[in-house]
């Protein structure tokens, strides 16, 4: 093996791509090509690092100089200042990465201080690409593990000890499931990998599958060999194409590698893998849907039981977890449960990943230990709320989820506790809304994508959460009556009660949580006829205030002639004429101009 | 056996039994508008749910199997409000025109909301509004009436085993077509009208030429005329006229039909029918009595077995004719007039 | 059949040939399809690639008339690769090593060549069904309607019992009937050569039986066929003609020759429920009542005694055909009166031993309503859902081995090209109930004639053209339509309709044993018009 005085390692996942991180790889071969110093410095592109908000990112080993914002103008600075020169370019560093004179470590950064990377380790170290990366990093040896000294029963016995939960949403015990696929009585076994991950904003699956594929591959094959199965299936949604290419060539490189085929390790155990791609539908992350879509029918939901690890694919026994699930497994056989229960809380033991988004400093992925608190995530990781403003609420658990209040913000994040509090764990969807946002429009917003993504199978989920849309938008649009209110609870409880499958089930959520922690809010809205945010447009109207000194530049921004005024006198808006387009706030040089 | 609490009374119910089963069959009538016992239970329509001690939600008893000690309500207020829920919503997307709705009195959610009392439509929205479909000559599909229980989808592909319609769209503007909504009459359907047997509204209907309301047709079961897989049927009778084709629960059809003994039988009341006897007179027909031809017929019979014995009368029997009747035919020949030659078309 | 309708569901391969099942038995496709989704596998064979060949594991497009030929094959691959059931065929059957002998010949190359397809598929088909643990056999009139067609259905059965598929459940030879009570009328001796329950007419014991039931001298001479009743009506020696319920001018082949005869016929009595093609050339039309309009009861393909009940009035003075016939025989000095069918029941119940344990009591509704599936002799026995259940009936299962031989008809210079006919989904045999039926109608309106594009290309003709189609004893005209559902020398004419009818066209050479004339395979040739 080559040996190199630097590693230049570039972000290569979805954000900091679209950012133009390949092309700064391409750019960056180039020049180092150029000033031939490509015996000398290799180039790494990466999955994702986490901290998209600082993207794209490079950076440089063994320096560990941790530049962000990253441009393609950039790369010649880079490579003739620091690579040919070994000067760091502190003016592309990040912020943080640079203080009192001293250069500080990627793991030193806050964002990474308090994260516990366990199944994002590889992510941002190593290339995706080349299996024999992963390999160096301890990859494949869990499997090699399981097929020369375990029995399947040893296997399950290893997983159900450690406590691993389900992180698709569920946090069904792991280890049960594979017990029950186990016993199940079926002649052909399947398993199946969720990466249909359809959360808005959530992106977790998709980052371990871009930085490190053969992390699920190598979990589906113990799985495989646990249960009692020869074939997998991934179900990735046809929108993830880096995951999808990366994990094909994973496949690929295993099999040439004999780590997916015949003959395992030299083993009678066989194991293939072939990928099924999704059309993006929500209800396709439900596992039986799933299921009906990979057999190639409609992707909808069917009752259960019978449970897919009675009755599944094909009507054969199989077992479903989702990608983080896996990415777990090999990292729990290497170094044990007992490793495993030490991090994380004893009912929730382990680590995971949360998409940040929202009003919030650090966008990114995180991955924290269970039981870190959400003040914790959302100022110490986070970085707090931007602006200044005050923290609201979080999000937590996608459309199906529910709100945790600022006076619950010292909450320690575990299944347990989220639920307690009326939300759940999800896949990891955190969003962080701030003094600006409207609850109730939070709630629709919410709405809208569950009916947007109902399959149309069964009565209330189909026609109930249109229903429910529909009482939103006529309190968001100041029609709203008090008896909507309780309406809309009932629909609501029965919508929960009465579906069919965990879409409808939780699709009232949302709503039932703003509606018991933020009631005032939709009073406010039913009985005031305003959104005390301003978010809700409907409601608003504008004002100008004896601020104004009629500058009259208002008058000339509104795109429909919709304020009147002489100059240097006070300026009047026509309300049937306005737009509530907020161009006049904008360009108002005295914050004459408020609505209300 | 199992061992159940239904409404607060032991039962004993076959194992491997649905809830809903074991209540058909102990006489507790559990609404359901998408069940269908011959195949796989869909669970979509939501109507049939129950509650279980110690469960959450309520499940559906369409597809829950019993189990011993297990505490069953069929008709608690939580279950009843769900369903009151499930019926008003379903009856905010479904127009309320029954006054003239070709299955009133035969629409199952016509009986349900009146049974749980759903007198006014209390979600007011968005409502359906799609074009009938009248291209098949048979019947049609009116979409706007469609409460998506999906048994026309399911009998078509699961038992009809043609596939010819399934789920457009998805959510909110779920509805049942052909693939791309293309007209039915131009689609795979073969027009066996099983989808429309199992509609539990009236979304899909048979072309009837006659205003009936099918609580007052009277219900005949026969065997169907035509091939001989001798499917079992109802004939729909209004005054003294079959009006519709019902299938039925026969051993070889277990209610599925063909096109023909569907909609195949307007021809009983086709004006060609022959009324009276005819005989010809210089080379034309002229209508006679029953006794005139006989008379004739007795009188050539006669003629002809004078000059040239029995052998010189042949007769077709008919493949379409009842098994007693073929009895008598071949009766005459030989018992009567002395042959046997006597044969049908099995060979044709 | 040998075994139930409701037995396909249980079977593991279904062998289907001669018989478009979506098209003339749906109800029974349903099933097998049904089946298909279970896991069953399916063997189609047929000159045509009809609807279930989309569905089959192995599709064998043969030529038409060459079922013995591919059957003989089937059974030499079978014995060739040992995969014949060796027990059965020790214990259950004789005259093996005749059968042995004779499908030495038939190696799939030279079958392959005979029924024009190919080698491999004929050998994987041949594995398929004899590895299949329950396989059964369907076949309708594509096997039957040869001149070798009796010979076809020896061969099948030689094929059902070298797998020792006969007698078991789900397996079976199962002939499916293409009309309603065609069962019936056969069981009913609606035959020259048998009285009811297949009892010979010259069998002298039956005879005195039946003199005795029926107080009456009969004849121990075997009746005509109807292709011979015909060929007698020409030259005179059938003076009288009494045709119910049967329209030979549009069913019957070589329809220019029926037109002749019956219009020569001295005295043709035709009882129908319209003014049928052939009731029109009669000298006395009886009005018979329909099916709703009287009691009775049809027996199925399957061997089950169903009723039909009586809804509405027959119209004007129309009567039940029953009823006719019964007062027709009185009037000519045989005095037996009936009230209904179901003393007419009683009293086949009293000379048919297959339905000794048929009664009206028994089929009514709120016993079982299910019907009764024959042979039931005695009034406690349930019936028989499948046959030769442990023992062949005749017992042991015989094996008839035949040569495969040529349509009387083949393809040369100036008749080109095979055809064969029968049945669309929308139209019954005649037309004569399915005509009448708008919606039929409209989605059935004409007769047409299937053509291989490859064939309407070389012939210069297009879809939709109406072309003159002709045979040795014929032409008719009608419209083209361009599939690929037929090879390229065979085409199909659907045979219901009167304009364009395709018995007008076909051969009435007869089956020697079984009578019937050979409709599935003339030569005809197109012409534009």
């Amino acid at each position: 093996m080559d040996i190199y005085r630097s590693h230049v390692i570039i972000c290569g996942g979805t954000g900091c791509t679209s950012s133009n991180s390949d092309k700064i790889e391409e750019k960056m071969i180039n020049n180092i090509k150029d000033k031939n110093l490509d015996k000398e410095v290799k180039v790494v592109r990466t999955g994702c690092f986490g901290l998209c908000e600082a993207g794209p990112i490079v950076v440089v080993y063994p320096e560990g100089a941790f530049y962000s914002h990253v441009k393609l103008k950039d790369v010649d600075e880079i490579v003739n200042e620091h690579l040919l020169k070994g000067r760091i370019v502190k003016r592309l560093l990040y912020k943080e990465a640079f203080s009192e004179g001293k250069l500080k470590s990627v793991n030193e950064i806050d964002f990474y201080k308090k994260q516990r990377r366990l199944v994002l380790d590889n992510c941002g170290v190593i290339n995706p690409e080349d299996i024999d990366e992963y390999i160096a990093y301890d990859g494949y040896m869990a499997l090699g593990k399981v097929l020369t000294e375990m029995k399947p029963l040893d296997v399950i016995n290893e997983i159900k000890k450690s406590g691993l939960r389900g992180r698709g949403g569920g946090g069904f015990l792991t280890g049960r499931k594979w017990e029950l696929t186990y016993n199940a009585n079926s002649d052909i076994k399947y398993i199946l990998c969720n990466a249909d991950e359809g959360d808005p904003g959530a992106f977790m699956d998709r980052s371990i599958l871009e930085g490190d594929p053969h992390a699920v591959i190598e979990a589906m094959a113990i799985a495989a060999y646990a249960v009692g199965a020869n074939k997998g299936f991934v179900y990735i949604r046809a929108e993830y194409p880096i995951a999808v290419r990366r994990l094909q060539i994973a496949i690929d490189q295993a099999k040439e590698k004999g780590l997916l085929g015949e003959n395992i390790f030299e083993t009678d155990f066989n194991f293939d893998l072939e990928i099924r791609l999704g059309a993006g539908a929500f209800v396709c992350g439900e596992e039986t849907a799933l299921i009906s879509s990979i057999e190639g029918e409609r992707g909808m939901p069917n009752n259960k039981p019978p449970y897919p690890s009675d009755k599944g694919l094909w009507n054969k026994s199989s077992l479903i977890n989702n990608v983080e699930t896996f990415a777990n497994i090999p990292k729990i056989i290497l170094k044990g449960s007992d490793w495993f229960k030490e991090i994380g809380t004893e009912e929730s033991p382990g680590t995971k990943v949360f998409a940040l988004g929202g009003k919030i400093k650090n966008t990114g992925l995180v991955e924290i230990p269970m039981g870190t608190t959400l003040r914790e995530v959302i100022y110490d990781i986070g970085g707090g709320i931007p602006n200044n403003k005050e923290f609201k609420a979080v999000q937590t658990g996608g459309p199906s989820g529910g709100y945790l209040t600022a006076d619950l913000i010292e909450t320690p994040i575990d299944f347990e506790s989220l639920s307690t509090f009326g939300s759940m764990m999800g896949s990891g969807g955190m969003i962080i809304m701030d003094e600006d946002n409207c609850m109730v429009d939070m709630a629709r917003f919410f709405l809208d994508f569950t009916v947007d993504e109902s399959c149309g199978k069964c009565t209330p989920c189909r026609e109930g959460t249109k229903r429910m849309l529909e009482i939103l938008e006529k309190i968001t649009k100041g029609n709203g009556e008090l008896e909507d209110l309780d309406n809309l609870e009932s629909l609501a409880n029965t919508i929960k009660q009465a579906s069919l499958c965990g879409l409808g089930q939780t699709a009232p959520n949302p709503v039932l949580s703003t509606l018991k922690h933020f009631r005032e809010e939709y009073k406010a809205h039913v009985i005031d006829k305003t959104c005390p945010t301003g978010t809700c447009k409907d409601l608003l109207s504008f004002y100008i205030t004896d601020e104004c000194k009629g500058c009259t530049k208002c008058s000339k921004a509104c795109p429909v002639d919709a304020i009147e005024g002489e100059v240097k006198q006070k300026h009047i808006i026509d309300r049937d004429k306005c737009i509530k387009c907020g161009e006049c706030v904008s360009q108002c040089p005295f914050d004459a101009i408020i609505k209300k | 056996m199992v061992n159940v609490i239904i409404n607060g009374h032991k039962m004993n119910v076959p194992k491997d039994y649905t809830i809903l089963k074991a209540c058909d069959d102990l006489g507790i009538h559990i609404p359901t508008l998408c069940h269908d016992e011959r195949i796989d239970p869909h669970a979509a329509c939501r109507l049939c749910i129950v509650e279980i001690e110690g469960m959450d939600e309520l499940p559906t008893s369409c597809s829950t199997k019993v189990k011993d000690g297990m505490k069953i309500k069929t008709h608690s207020n939580r279950v009843r409000k769900a369903r009151k829920d499930i019926l008003s919503l379903i009856v905010a997307n479904h127009p309320l025109d029954c006054i003239m709705c070709d299955n009133s009195g035969n629409c199952k959610l016509q009986e349900y909301c009146y049974e749980y009392g759903i007198s006014e439509v209390e979600f007011k929205g968005e409502k359906k509004n799609y074009k009938t479909d009248y291209s098949n000559p048979f019947y049609y599909s009116d979409q706007n009436k469609c409460i998506n229980c999906g048994k026309c989808v399911r009998i078509c592909n699961e038992l009809q085993c043609v596939g010819a319609i399934g789920f457009n769209e998805r959510g909110f503007k779920t509805h049942i077509g052909a693939p791309f909504d293309m007209e039915l009459n131009e689609s795979e359907c073969v027009s066996c009208g099983n989808c429309v047997s199992v509609c539990p509204v009236g979304a899909l209907m048979p072309k009837i030429k006659e205003r009936i309301r099918y609580e007052e047709l009277k219900e005949v079961r026969t065997t169907c005329p035509y091939c001989g897989v001798g499917c079992q049927m109802d004939l729909l009778v209004l005054d003294g006229k079959i009006v519709d084709v019902k299938p039925a629960d026969g051993p070889s059809n277990e209610n599925l039909l063909c096109v023909k003994g569907r909609f195949g039988f307007k021809f009983l009341d086709h004006p060609d029918r022959l009324k009276k006897p005819l005989i010809k007179r210089d080379g034309k027909f002229v209508e006679t009595s029953w006794e005139e031809a006989y008379k004739i017929i007795a009188k050539n019979i006669k003629k002809i077995k004078n000059e040239n014995g029995p052998d010189a009368f042949a007769g077709f029997s008919s493949a379409r004719c009842s098994t007693e009747e073929n009895y008598l035919f071949q009766k005459l020949f030989r018992a009567a007039l002395g042959t046997n030659n006597v044969d049908h078309c099995a060979r044709l | 059949m040998t075994n139930s309708i409701k037995e396909i569901e249980g079977t593991d391969l279904m062998f289907v040939t001669g018989s478009n099942t979506t098209e003339n038995h749906p109800v029974i496709a349903t099933k097998m399809r049904r089946a298909i989704k279970k896991g069953a596998k399916l063997i189609v064979a047929d000159p045509r690639k009809i609807e279930l060949a989309d569905d089959a594991d192995v599709f064998l497009q043969i030529r038409p008339g060459t079922n013995t030929a591919l059957f003989n094959g089937l059974m030499h691959v079978i014995i060739k690769e040992g995969l014949e059931d060796k027990n059965y065929i020790e214990n259950r059957c004789e005259n093996y090593e005749a059968l042995k002998e004779l499908v030495k010949d038939y190696t799939p190359e030279k079958v392959a060549e005979i029924c024009n397809i190919n080698s491999k598929d004929l050998i994987k088909a041949a594995k398929l069904y004899a590895k299949a643990n329950k396989a059964s056999i369907f076949y309708a009139m594509g096997i039957t309607q040869h001149t070798t067609g009796t010979y076809s259905v020896m061969a099948i059965a030689n094929l059902a019992n070298l797998c020792g598929n006969i007698g078991i459940e789900s397996g079976g030879v199962n002939p499916l009937r293409g009309q309603n009570n065609v069962q019936g009328a056969c069981d009913m001796g609606a035959l020259p050569n048998v009285y009811p329950g297949y009892q010979k007419v010259e069998d002298s014991e039956v005879n005195k039986k039946f003199e005795k039931a029926w107080e009456s001298k009969l004849s121990d001479k075997v009746g005509l066929t109807i292709p011979e009743m015909l060929d007698s009506a020409d030259n005179g020696d059938v003076r009288f003609l009494y045709v119910m319920g049967e329209n030979p001018m549009i069913s019957d082949p070589d329809t220019n020759h029926v037109e002749k005869v019956l219009n020569e016929t001295e005295f043709l009595v035709v009882q129908d429920i319209f003014l049928t093609e052939t009731a029109e050339l009669a000298d006395v039309v009886l009005p018979a009542a329909a099916f709703a309009e009287k009691d009775g009861t049809f027996t199925n393909t399957e061997r089950r005694i169903q009723r039909i009940r009586k809804a509405i009035d027959a119209p004007g003075e129309a009567k039940p055909d029953w009823l006719i016939i019964m007062e027709i025989m009185n009037s000519i000095g045989y005095d037996k009166k009936y009230n209904n069918p179901a003393e007419v029941m009683e009293e086949i119940a009293s000379v048919t031993p297959q339905y000794g344990g048929i009664s009206y009591d028994r089929l009514a509704l709120k016993v079982d309503g299910l019907g009764l599936q024959w042979p039931c002799p005695t009034n406690t026995h349930q019936g028989t859902k499948y046959l030769h259940k442990g023992n062949h009936a005749r017992g042991k299962g015989l094996f008839l081995p035949h040569d495969h031989s040529d349509s009387k008809e083949l393809p040369d210079k100036e008749f080109p090209l095979i055809m064969t006919n029968g049945r669309v989904l929308y139209h019954y045999h005649t037309r004569s109930m399915t005509g009448r039926v708008k919606g039929l109608n409209e989605k059935a309106p004409e007769s047409y004639i299937e053509v291989n594009p490859s064939t309407a290309s070389k012939l210069n003709i297009v879809n939709n053209e109406k072309v003159k189609v002709i045979s040795r004893r014929g032409e008719i005209k009608t419209k083209v339509k361009i599939t690929d559902i037929v090879a390229p020398n065979v085409v199909f004419i659907p045979f219901h309709y009167k304009e364009g009818s395709a018995n007008v066209l076909t051969n009435p050479a007869l089956d020697k044993i079984a009578k019937i004339p050979e409709y599935k395979s003339c030569t005809v040739r197109i012409e534009k018009l």
